[in-house]
């Protein structure tokens, strides 16, 4: 709506200018906004609002001291952190081999990487849930069968990591992909290794700083993408946040879109933490432009 | 030596990959084209009849109207945006994209229902009919809601990418506004917006919870389908038919996505 009064104010400074794209751009603009922010102001006034008994917090109360809610959400949480870690392990050392040593992998690995788009979750999770009973019959005499019984521990379920770190390939290989475009690697990595630099001391010291943006918005892909996965963990029988918000939302509708809201103000709050912390870095990349330009 | 290092590199996601997506993959494809312990066909023909057949279309056509409108409604708005001279607006928009792309799930669906649902709040002031939602067209509206926030982001950095040289040049040689857009720019911008047309299907296509969360099974969509079948809801023998769905679902996502990669080097051709 603020938007809207700015543009006003453009026509009256500038009258010269045609009229007509502000009143097209104005016929765009109204509807969209009212799509976009009703659900948000009437899911709010749902959650605050009780039918004869007036306004109140108490679903918000009631969601925090709710049976779950801290338990699911650091179950999330920590199956994010666990799956960016191992996904970046994965994917970077991989792509920088790609580009440093070994080209003729590089298609090899844009397919890979790219499979899993064509793979609905669904059809994800039908694959790994019959590949788990499967494996469980076939390896019961083995010693890899306590393995894989640990690896479905209700507590830490390293399977749904597996499993995201699949799913979340493709946007971390697309943006690691165009991070790595803006930079001459082979020349820094040669440059770092001739000045006496360990491998470990290339890859934290002189890829991943110039990395940092690419990096951030594949982590962010990623912690989005699990904290509100739902259909992998559910039909696996776990329950990380996405799928305890719908246990109790069966019984209280106003605290199962209190969650909702508070996902979303969580989604907004890290999309805000990633692109504050590349605003703060950005600066002193973009300083040489600048002295170039005076 | 930096040779061995090389592939070294790449073996750890090689493995990882064979193991996580190739195990299921082959189990998946197997049991697809197994019944009762032989070889056959009997689930892929099955799920190609009757309910099973039912759900695919209806997952297909709703994931083809919601592509086709939010590609239509997302460039729109991107146009808006990007065209506009208030940075403020600019940035609003595209960060509040980027948070409802990124939007979707169960939360997406309690959203709907606490607005649009049988006691949601715009329902009672607009006298919506009880249930309207929880139809065909109400999921297109709820999809919009996190598929046109997509275009947008697609959209902006093409239409950022059209210079305004070629509109001069195209004016100067006579064009009008219509001429313009008909024979340069939307040229330029088609492999961009069918590539986001396809992303639009993909993502429609495989949307579970959402769907789950709000109808259930009052509309028939082949990943209910999947889900219930996993869940042991089939009949005694076609425990599999949930495998041989997934197999079509892979079949139809692969061919939309046949026509996605190419676009997407002809994109980056002309923009960038």
């Amino acid at each position: 709506m603020a938007a809207l009064t700015g543009l006003e104010q453009v026509t009256a400074a500038a009258p010269a200018a045609p009229a007509r794209p502000r009143l097209w751009r104005g016929a765009v603009l109204l509807p969209a906004a009212a799509y976009f922010l009703v659900p948000l102001c009437a899911s709010l006034w749902y959650t605050v609002h009780t039918p004869g008994a007036g306004v109140s917090l108490a679903a918000y109360g009631e969601l925090v001291t709710a049976e779950g809610f801290a338990r699911s959400l650091l179950l999330s949480l920590s199956l994010a952190a666990a799956t960016i870690v191992l996904v970046l392990l994965l994917t970077l050392p991989a792509m920088l081999a790609v580009r440093l040593s070994a080209p003729r992998l590089r298609p090899v690995l844009e397919v890979l990487c790219t499979l899993p788009l064509v793979v609905p979750p669904i059809t994800f999770v039908a694959g790994i849930g019959t590949a788990l009973r499967t494996g469980a019959d076939v390896l019961a005499p083995t010693p890899f069968w306590a393995t894989l019984i640990a690896a479905q521990d209700p507590g830490f379920p390293v399977v749904l990591v597996l499993a995201y770190v699949v799913l979340v390939l493709p946007f971390v290989h697309r943006s690691l992909d165009a991070g790595l475009r803006t930079m001459d690697v082979r020349t820094l990595v040669e440059a770092a290794r001739n000045l006496g630099a360990s491998w470990p001391h290339v890859m934290f010291r002189v890829v991943m700083p110039n990395l940092r943006s690419a990096l951030a918005s594949a982590s962010f892909l990623t912690l989005a993408l699990v904290l509100g996965e739902y259909t992998v963990a559910s039909l696996l029988g776990y329950e990380p946040f996405a799928v305890w918000i719908v246990t109790v939302s069966g019984s209280k509708g106003q605290v199962s879109v209190a969650v909702s809201i508070l996902s979303l103000v969580l989604v907004w709050l890290l999309l805000l933490a990633m692109s504050g912390a590349l605003a703060r870095r950005n600066p002193v990349t973009a300083h040489p432009v600048k002295e170039r330009r005076t | 030596m930096t040779r061995s290092r090389g592939w070294l590199g790449a073996l750890p996601l090689l493995a990882f990959f064979a193991l996580v997506f190739g195990i299921p993959a082959a189990v998946l494809v197997a049991g697809a084209l197994t019944a009762g312990g032989e070889p056959s066909l009997a689930n892929i023909t099955q799920s190609l009849q009757g309910g099973y057949l039912t759900a695919m279309a209806g997952s297909v056509k709703l994931s083809a109207v919601v592509a086709v409108l939010g590609a239509v409604l997302g460039t729109l708005l991107a146009q808006a945006v990007v065209t506009s001279r208030s940075t403020l607006l600019r940035e609003s928009v595209l960060t509040a994209s980027g948070v409802l792309a990124n939007f979707g799930g169960v939360p997406l669906a309690f959203f709907w229902i606490a607005t649009l649902g049988n006691s949601g709040v715009v329902s009672g002031l607009v006298g919506l009919p009880t249930g309207a939602l929880y139809t065909f067209w109400g999921l297109v509206v709820v999809y919009l809601y996190f598929a046109v926030p997509l275009m947008v982001l697609v959209m902006a950095p093409a239409l950022d990418g059209l210079r305004p040289q070629w509109r001069e040049a195209a004016a100067n040689n006579g064009a009008t506004a219509w001429h313009y857009w008909r024979l340069v720019a939307l040229p330029v911008l088609t492999p961009a917006m069918l590539g986001g047309v396809v992303l639009l299907f993909g993502s429609a296509f495989s949307a579970y919870a959402t769907a789950n969360a709000m109808v259930g099974t009052v509309v028939p969509l082949v990943t209910l389908k999947i889900a219930s079948a996993l869940t042991g809801d089939v009949l005694v023998g076609h425990e599999n038919i949930a495998l041989a769905l997934s197999l079509d679902m892979v079949v139809v996502a692969g061919l939309v996505m046949a026509v996605y990669l190419p676009l997407q080097r002809r994109t980056s051709r002309w923009l960038h």
